[in-house]
């Protein structure tokens, strides 16, 4: 079993983690202040694309990242807006813009590049890495951060940020406020909207973030609907970590743990159309274990547990 | 949204938000297109005359086939608040069912393809109800575990035919041709059986929706859950029920297209005209009404079929019908509160 865990193992799940780590704090944070945030998947998608044109048109990988991270957030504000101001459903608009992400990722590409399906070019400038020989042996960490972007090193120190921001500041107070108790936060002089456009629309610079790393990280190539349900693992990692950005790391490591594997897998043989689902599998089986256990801690709250996912109250429609 | 609407006396003239909608969504293409340097007046005349003409009339509708079988299928649930967004996956393991039980089954042709349906309905029809199984027993999000158990389903019908039911004598991913017999009759032209089939499951959900009981417990549970189990609805069948008959319609769409029109489960070939979530938009677009969502699902199917005209055309890609969808959607959710659950 030790000959499994390899340095190059560990170094790829690293690099698979962080999309889905930079999704997941883009989550928790929307979790927080009471937007409950599916779009995620279509917000990397548009990242990604972004990352890819503007890299292959200004010959710069942090070009890439800037012109995806601004795209992404421009992306957010139908969320950002339909949600507050105009009180639309959640859960459609995030849909909507998942498909809408999609399509308009796929048509872009057509009317751009005159390519469909897979598109690259040696024009795209890929991220470069930050190698640290000197922690190359260090086991574990150390076979997993000597060679990352400096994408993988802001995903992790945004964890740290995001954690103290939300959980050691008045900015983090009124946020968790604006989520538990909208009311409440209202009459004190908050103001709810306000917080909520700002929240998703920086929920969306952090989505930017995970497409770049995604078509610029490991690979420079742009793909189809190449963002395959790590949004939703990402929401799946947001109520795993009951909307807190260590736990939900926690979550996204395991995640990455299982993408790796399935490389591992497929290295020893096996298809890689039975290995690729591994981290579906994963995330499903993580989430039976996470009840359980729920469960067992505290019965009594079982019920309200069940009803809104994630350890966070729902979030209601404003009819005031 | 239309039923509300309707009932409510008209203050003064209110033009109706779908049509709202739809022009919206004409005018963001528009500027679409012309920024790709094309023109649009042009691009809408080809999808228009690409789908309704009479020539193309027979297109439309075996492209409707599947789209409206997925848009009932996505409306069931939808109907009682839920959605399912695992159609992919149901639809694939419903094809593939479809397939294995018409090679394989030594019955005579017409009892082999009506075993194949049914084999794939009910096989897909159990594997979505995993999904509200999931939720009701282990507290998994319907929303999250139903698109999350799509792709394992993918998989492992992709493995399937790479592997050990691969047909040898073209080498690609895809099984041996099915037997004649098993297939489903034609009509005229591109039109099967399968098409009224979809029908007969329209106009059933239509039926069970306004006049069964079943359908006015699920429209009190879209309207208010904590109500109807407190009315003695059981909701944990219920929920049941309705992923079951949702992937069930999903998995015989899968069915009919392998038993009527491809003859034999090809890797990836169901899913790669998104019939799901087309399907989960024009179920969305009427808010899960059936009536309104068939109506839907036809209207999209032309704007899709007609989308091949125009990518014939002119040299605007079709994949437009799909971004023109997605903004009617958002159009309708952000500006008139489509899919907003009484609280």
């Amino acid at each position: 079993m030790s000959d499994w865990i390899t340095p190059f193992l560990i170094q790829s799940a690293v690099q698979a983690i962080t999309p889905i780590l930079l999704a997941a704090l883009a989550g928790s944070l929307c979790q927080r202040v009471g937007v409950f945030n599916v779009a995620l998947e279509g917000k990397i998608l548009i990242g990604a694309f972004a990352a890819v044109v503007a890299s292959s048109y200004m010959q710069s990988a942090t070009g890439g990242v800037a012109a995806a991270i601004v795209a992404a957030m421009i992306f957010s504000l139908i969320l950002a807006y339909g949600a507050t101001i105009f009180r639309g459903d959640h859960v459609v608009i995030c849909i909507g813009m998942n498909l809408l992400a999609s399509g308009l990722t796929a048509y872009l590409l057509r009317v751009l590049f005159g390519v469909s399906g897979v598109f690259s070019d040696p024009a795209i400038v890929s991220l470069g890495k930050i190698r640290i020989p000197a922690i190359r042996d260090i086991p574990i960490i150390g076979w997993g951060f000597f060679s990352q972007t400096v994408v993988t090193w802001l995903a992790w120190a945004l964890v740290v940020l995001i954690s103290l921001i939300l959980f050691r500041t008045p900015v983090g107070l009124r946020l968790r406020g604006v989520g538990e108790q909208p009311d409440a936060a209202e009459t004190l002089g908050v103001n709810v909207a306000g917080y909520r456009i700002a929240t998703v629309i920086a929920a969306g610079a952090l989505c930017g973030l995970a497409g770049a790393q995604l078509s610029l990280g490991a690979v420079s190539v742009f793909a189809e609907d190449m963002s395959a349900g790590r949004g939703w693992i990402a929401v799946v990692a947001v109520m795993l970590g009951r909307a807190n950005p260590i736990y939900s790391a926690g979550a996204c490591a395991l995640f990455g743990l299982a993408d790796a594997l399935s490389i591992r897998l497929q290295g020893e043989g096996l298809p890689n159309q039975l290995t690729d689902i591994s981290p579906y599998v994963v995330t499903l089986a993580a989430l039976v274990i996470s009840h359980r256990k729920r469960l067992r801690a505290a019965l009594p709250s079982a019920e309200i547990d069940a009803a809104s996912p994630g350890g966070v109250a729902e979030p209601q429609p404003d009819t005031r | 949204m239309t039923a509300p609407d309707a009932a409510r006396p008209a203050r003064r003239f209110r033009t109706p938000p779908a049509a709202t909608a739809i022009l919206f969504a004409a005018i963001v293409g528009g500027v679409l297109v012309v920024a790709s340097g094309a023109n649009p007046l042009d691009a809408y005349y080809q999808i228009l005359a690409g789908s309704l003409s009479l020539g193309a009339l027979p297109d439309t509708l075996n492209w409707a086939t599947p789209l409206v079988g997925m848009a009932v299928a996505a409306a069931i649930p939808l109907r009682g608040g839920m959605i399912n967004l695992g159609g992919d996956g149901q639809m694939a393991i419903g094809g593939l069912v479809a397939a294995i039980v018409a090679l394989c089954l030594p019955a005579p042709g017409p009892l082999a393809a009506i075993a194949a349906l049914l084999a794939a309905a009910l096989a897909a029809g159990l594997y979505a109800a995993l999904a509200a199984w999931g939720e009701t027993r282990h507290g998994i999000p319907m929303l999250v575990s139903s698109l999350l158990l799509s792709y394992p389903a993918i998989g492992f019908c992709s493995y399937i035919v790479r592997f050990p039911l691969r047909d040898t004598a073209t080498g690609l991913p895809q099984t041996q041709m099915i037997p004649e017999s098993a297939r489903l009759l034609t009509i005229a032209g591109p039109l099967n059986v399968g098409m009224l089939i979809i029908v007969a499951i329209a106009v059933a959900a239509i039926f069970l929706d306004r006049r069964a009981i079943v359908g006015y417990e699920l429209r009190l549970r879209g309207l208010n859950k904590r109500f109807a189990g407190y009315g003695g609805v059981d909701l944990e069948k219920q929920a049941m029920l309705a992923m079951f008959s949702s992937g069930a319609i999903a998995g015989a769409v899968g069915a009919i297209i392998v038993l009527g029109s491809d003859f034999r489960f090809i890797d990836g070939a169901l899913l790669i005209p998104s019939y799901t979530w087309s399907g989960l938009m024009a179920a969305l677009l009427a808010n899960g009404e059936p009536v309104g969502t068939v109506v839907a699902g036809l209207f999209f199917a032309a704007l899709q079929t007609g989308g091949f005209a125009m990518q014939r055309e002119t040299t605007i890609p079709r994949v437009l019908t799909l971004v023109l969808q997605a903004i009617v959607i958002l159009f309708l959710a952000v500006r008139h509160g489509l899919g907003r659950r009484g609280a």
